[in-house]
């Protein structure tokens, strides 16, 4: 057996060939797409979602070992053909030869079944492993907080449900059959083996030493291409979402044959790594099949000269030899299965690393209920109580500071870009937790208030106006998903909106994914608005949301403001001082300090930075 | 959620053999490797019948004779056939690992270039989810298609032929009942292919549809954490992937029957022939060495025979998955410019003739977006467009570029029709700047510098950010090259919104359309911007989209769009005082008291 001793011995100089793994580069992990874990969670996450499905699990593994059992029970019967029918038939004895019928078709219609009911059995646990899965991905993904997902590209979280989660499913569905089948196979033939003959059977067990080397080695190499893979697909979906998400600027620009090139580039490094695998699984078996023809040569060898020398009957020998080919034959799918285990092992590494991550804004354990409203106000208080927030990273953006806004007021925070505004209104709207300090709505800290809670009280509406498909009133009971539809007309109409809905072909029931290019920014913004309006909070927060409106859409908000939403809490960030007009009170800041409040009467009255900035806006008007 | 299907019934008729017959393309450069491989397989899958033949002659031979010599080299020809074959096999492998990356990587390379290629109007229709399971989850399927079935199906085919012929010529009594069981295991393969097809091509758009439900979740993360509906998200992608579990369970029971049936039948004929073949045997009309090589020729065949299921599963997924491909890739891409170069006027700037607008995809009859427009920009003059929420302001601009076609009537760019010339020329011309300013993952300088020419450098990109008000790009921790985009820094709006202004004036083009470019600005950083892009605009011919009376002031001239008709034109002072609707656009107060603000 030469073939086994030459495979291991240069598997260490072919390394040299291969790519390296990237060297880890320095800095930050997300920039490196490998989020931290802690060692054996891809284990642990794999049994966690089998766990569930354990008599499940060993009921699919029964009907297989009876199929196994059913299947491999011919060479034994061809075995008793030959010794004991056959010499029976000549005596005019006919029973056994119909026995051995008999059993036959027995067999034949048991494997059929068994295996229909097998396949049925195991789609059935694999289905509900990726259906639990996916819905942990989506999940935790969804509870992760806002600074995770400006951090994590959109593209990668989209390959971590896609590709990732594929590749468990062909580790499920092709995978642990082939595994299943492969191990059960082996252990029935090398028993029947060694039942057959103790030193026939003892040779094949023999050759399972070598085989296991070979497993090992590929098992380490392929895990090394693998994990590579997975990173390069994913920068071919983040490159791939990237462009189509902004087509228009790509063919203004004339980005077409850059963005070829650029793909081109990480499009072969998927290509070469791909190959690698292929490769990796060429050598794979190349060297089981040596190994296993090199035993069946030996035990045939061995078998016929005992035959010759009448220590072995014939039957005997011609069963050995039947089972012998089936022993082997499951090599090439035990390399399938290590394979897509490999594969699937790379993308649960990364899928792990993302459950990984804890919400930086978890949910309370313990969630308090928001006081009744104190006054006939539908508003509440706000109190940012020794508040201050930097990044996890680092830099402080907030430096400590106090602030009180009492229920239905409607503050207006104005400052030049960077002044630390949007990260005021994410603290309130709870994207962001303090870093020191306290957020209190009515004297409750937010971080009590569990979600439903948290958004009766806070909604807040940002400048990006994203439409998810679906019809335009869909879209806009996202604010409350129970409205009527007289309720979300109602909201429509409150913000001027109504109009330009009925226009559209199917009014409120259009589909935005199919004209969505079609809603322009300001009419997208207007629905954002509805949805505010609908979601009727006693906080509002808007992020510069009126910046693609026309001025009468900005009138029409202002007006819901001082009418439909009359007497709630306002947060209103706007680089458009025309909101100013409804404001009770006024906050400049710069740099991360609020360094004037004050009414806007007593604001442009005075010298500060908010009355130039006034008169710099009345002067635009002109 | 709605389906994005684009299947009619009559691609899902075609049939799968015609489908998958259109990757030739594909598969032509790499035809060599793969026809050898498969030859190779060939070779390998015959060397493995010969096996059973050694056997018989060992045993009829050497072994009956007691000839030890004999069986030494029965043995040493049972080695020399097992390395031949393990070597063939790896053979295979390694000629088409390599080979088969490559076309799966340039059919994804030609899809996303087609994809960049087609009309914006196709990508307003299609959800960037499905684009995508296109380029990943499809291609593979063809991939793996090209490495299994397509030489396998030939292989075991051929393999179970040369199998049969050797047990027909050994004994064709014995033969004919290894063969019974054909038929009906054709009959069943021909059906199950047929509703397997279908319910294959239904799992796949089932996987697009999640996807897109997927993309959209972490796009509008904000909004569904702003109004805490991450819970109803989750029920919406709980119940479309409890529909794709139900889908592929229809998937398994077809395949599980077939696999049934496949397992079963041949079974039973094995059964047959060794009952029958033991008779034979007993009455002296067949030697014992002749039936060990018939049956272990019989269990041979069985893989071949077997993995016809799973061949033929994964054939009719890569088919649907190739139609689904060819879907995109069939689509149309923008057409290249009429050859008939229209004669050259004596016209400069921009002019609108006649120009109207309906979308492609709407109904017949339907009121048009932009009906007959005509407007004249002159050279080095702007003109800002005012109009009210979803006139068609931002469809109009769309349709400078060409990246909208119009539905009659022309454009000219100094008295060039815009038809006349190639995109890649008018594009070079005109330079827009979007209402969403999108960032590419890549550094702050290159991001302006896309919107000029070859061997633009430090120089220019100084001037456009100084243009843009957009000096926080050298405060940014690497300066000009740090990383902003999908994978680098996330910019405020308003810094975005900057990048892109100095983007589209980083080229001087001839031609300049701004789609409210200062929407995000602060007060300060507006008029800065104004200032400095008046000096741009004195000699460039621009189409400036306006909301707000300041952005209008940067244009000479303003046009009123309403209806989708140009109303009036004139400067800002004028429509202020002539026209009721400009003015109520422009103040928010109904017409008339327009004076008392100011």
């Amino acid at each position: 057996m030469t073939a086994p001793t030459t495979t291991s011995a240069t598997a260490p100089d072919d390394e040299q060939d291969l790519p390296r793994p990237e060297e880890p580069a320095a800095g930050d992990p997300f920039d490196r797409d490998a989020l931290p874990t802690a060692p054996g969670a891809t284990g642990a996450l794999l049994r966690s979602l089998l766990a569930p499905m354990k008599a499940r699990v060993a009921v699919t593994t029964l009907l297989l070992l009876l199929q196994q059992a059913a299947v491999q029970a011919g060479p034994l019967l061809v075995a008793y053909a030959i010794d004991t029918a056959v010499p029976a038939f000549r005596r005019a004895d006919h029973g056994p030869l119909i026995a051995v019928a008999v059993g036959y078709l027995l067999c034949a219609v048991a494997s059929g079944a068994l295996q229909y009911a097998f396949i049925l059995a195991s789609a059935r646990v694999n289905q509900d492993v990726l259906l639990d899965l996916r819905g942990r991905i989506f999940r935790h993904a969804q509870a992760l907080s806002v600074d995770f997902h400006e951090r994590y590209t959109s593209g990668r979280l989209i390959s971590r449900s896609t590709t990732d989660v594929e590749s468990l499913r062909e580790l499920l569905e092709e995978g642990l059959q082939e595994l299943v089948s492969v191990v059960v196979s082996f252990v029935y033939i090398s028993a029947m083996l060694l039942w057959l003959d103790l030193g026939l059977g003892a040779v094949a067990v023999a050759s399972f030493v070598p085989l296991h080397l070979l497993v090992r080695v590929y098992q380490r190499r392929a895990g090394r291409v693998y994990r590579v893979r997975s990173t390069a697909i994913a920068a071919v979906i983040v490159k791939f979402v990237e462009t189509m998400n902004g087509i228009r600027p790509v063919r203004t620009f004339r980005r077409e044959a850059v963005n070829d090139a650029g793909f081109r580039v990480l499009n072969r490094r998927h290509e070469r790594t791909n190959g690698d695998a292929l490769l990796e699984m060429a050598r794979y078996v190349t060297g089981s099949r040596l190994v296993a023809n090199t035993a069946v040569a030996v035990i045939v060898l061995w078998g016929a000269q005992r035959v010759a020398g009448g220590t072995l009957e014939l039957g005997v020998l011609a069963a050995a030899v039947l089972y012998l080919r089936r022993l082997y034959d499951p090599i090439d799918r035990l390399g399938m299965f290590l394979n897509s285990y490999q594969s699937a092992a790379a993308s649960l590494e990364k899928i792990a690393g993302l459950l990984a991550q804890t919400p930086s804004v978890p949910e309370p354990s313990a969630p308090r209920e928001l006081p009744p409203p104190a006054s006939e106000h539908p508003g509440r208080e706000v109190v940012f109580d020794g508040v201050r927030f930097a990044y996890r990273t680092g830099g402080e953006v907030l430096p400590r500071f106090d602030l009180t806004i009492p229920a239905g007021q409607t503050v207006a925070v104005v400052g030049s870009t960077g002044a630390g505004k949007s990260t005021l209104a994410k603290l309130l709207a709870r994207f962001y937790d303090a870093s020191d300090g306290r957020v209190l709505l009515d004297g409750v800290d937010l971080r009590e208030l569990a979600v439903p809670e948290l958004r009766r009280g806070v909604v807040m509406v940002t400048q990006e106006a994203f439409l998810f498909s679906g019809t335009v009133a869909e879209n806009i009971a996202i604010g409350r998903p129970d409205a009527t539809r007289e309720e979300i007309e109602r909201a429509a109409k409150a913000i001027g909106a109504h109009d330009f809905i009925s226009a559209l072909p199917d009014g409120y029931d259009t589909d935005v994914r199919k004209r969505g290019g079609r809603i322009s920014a300001g009419q997208r913004q207007l629905v954002a608005f509805a949805r505010a309006l609908l979601a009727d909070p006693a906080v509002l927060i808007l992020d510069e949301a009126t910046s693609s409106l026309d001025i009468p859409g900005e009138r029409a908000v202002q007006r819901a403001m001082t009418t439909v939403l009359r007497g709630r809490t306002a947060v209103v960030i706007a680089h458009r001082l025309s909101t100013v007009e409804i404001a009770d009170r006024v906050l400049v800041m710069e740099h991360g300090r609020i360094v004037e409040d004050g009414s806007p009467a007593e604001l442009i009255a005075g010298t500060g930075r908010f009355a130039d900035l006034h008169r710099a806006w009345r002067d635009s008007l002109a | 959620m709605p389906s994005t299907r684009a299947t009619t019934k009559d691609q899902a008729r075609r049939s799968a053999v015609r489908t998958l017959l259109r990757l030739w393309p594909y598969v032509r450069p790499v035809r060599v490797r793969l026809f050898t491989a498969a030859f190779v397989a060939i070779v390998a899958s015959c060397l493995g019948l010969v096996i059973p033949l050694v056997l018989k002659w060992m045993v009829d031979g050497p072994v009956a004779d007691r000839d030890p010599a004999g069986v030494w080299l029965g043995a040493l020809y049972l080695l020399l056939l097992g390395f031949a074959e393990a070597l063939l096999f790896g053979l295979r492998r390694w000629l088409v690992a390599r080979p088969l990356s490559h076309v799966e990587a340039e059919m994804r390379a030609d899809l996303y270039g087609h994809l960049q290629r087609l009309p914006v109007a196709f990508h307003d229709r299609w959800a960037s989810g499905q684009l995508l399971s296109r380029a990943t989850t499809d291609l593979m399927l063809v991939r793996m298609f090209l490495a299994f079935p397509l030489t396998f199906l030939l292989v075991n085919g051929v393999t179970i032929l040369a199998g049969v012929i050797i047990m027909l010529l050994q004994d064709w009594t014995l033969g004919l009942v290894i063969l019974g069981p054909a038929l009906p295991v054709i009959v069943t393969c021909v059906i199950f292919e047929r509703r397997y097809a279908e319910v294959a091509r239904l799992a796949q758009d089932q996987v697009g549809d999640l996807t897109t439900v997927v993309e959209e979740s972490v796009l509008g993360v904000r909004i569904i954490k702003g109004f805490g509906r991450h819970r109803s998200q989750a029920r919406a992608f709980w119940e479309l992937s409890r529909t794709l579990r139900g889908t592929e369970l229809r998937k398994a029971r077809l395949l599980a029957a077939i696999w049934g049936v496949i397992v079963a039948f041949p079974e039973v004929a094995i059964g047959a022939a060794l009952v029958l073949g033991a008779v034979q045997v007993a009455d002296g009309e067949l030697s014992t060495g002749t039936l060990v090589a018939f049956l272990s020729t019989a269990l041979a065949l069985r893989w071949p025979v077997d993995s016809i299921g799973f061949l033929l599963a994964m054939s009719q997924e890569a088919a649907t998955a190739t139609e689904r491909y060819f879907e995109v890739m069939d689509a149309e891409p923008e057409t290249p410019a009429r050859s008939a170069a229209s004669e050259a006027e004596r016209d400069s700037g921009l002019r609108l003739c006649g120009v109207t607008f309906r979308y492609p995809d709407a109904p017949a009859g339907s009121r048009p977006v932009l009906d007959r427009i005509d407007l004249h920009i002159r050279p080095g003059e702007s003109m800002a467009l005012v109009g009210a929420t979803g006139s068609g302001k931002t469809t109009l601009t769309a349709l400078i570029p060409r990246l909208h076609e119009v539905t009659s009537g022309r454009i000219t760019l100094d008295g060039r029709d815009i038809t006349a010339m190639s995109r890649e020329e008018l594009r070079s011309q005109v330079a827009v700047a979007f209402e969403e300013p999108t960032l590419f993952s890549a550094g702050v300088g290159d991001n302006v510098l896309m919107g000029a020419g070859e061997g633009a450098g430090e120089a220019e990109l100084h001037r456009a950010l100084a243009v843009a008000q957009a000096d926080f790009a050298y405060a940014l921790p690497q300066g000009t090259d740090t990383q902003v985009g999908e994978q680098g820094l996330s910019l405020s709006g308003g810094q975005r919104q900057r990048l892109a202004l100095a983007r589209a004036v980083v080229g001087r083009p001839r031609f300049l359309v701004l789609d409210d470019p200062l929407s995000a600005l602060d007060v300060h950083t507006e008029a800065a911007v104004e200032a400095a892009l008046r000096d741009v605009l004195a000699d460039t011919t621009a189409l400036i989209v306006a909301h707000r009376p300041s952005t209008v002031l940067l244009a000479d001239r303003v046009a009123l769009l309403s209806g989708g008709r140009v109303t009036a034109v004139g400067t800002h002072h004028e429509l202020l005082r002539t026209n009721a609707e400009y003015a109520h656009l422009m103040s928010g107060e109904e017409s008339g008291k327009q004076e008392d603000e100011r």
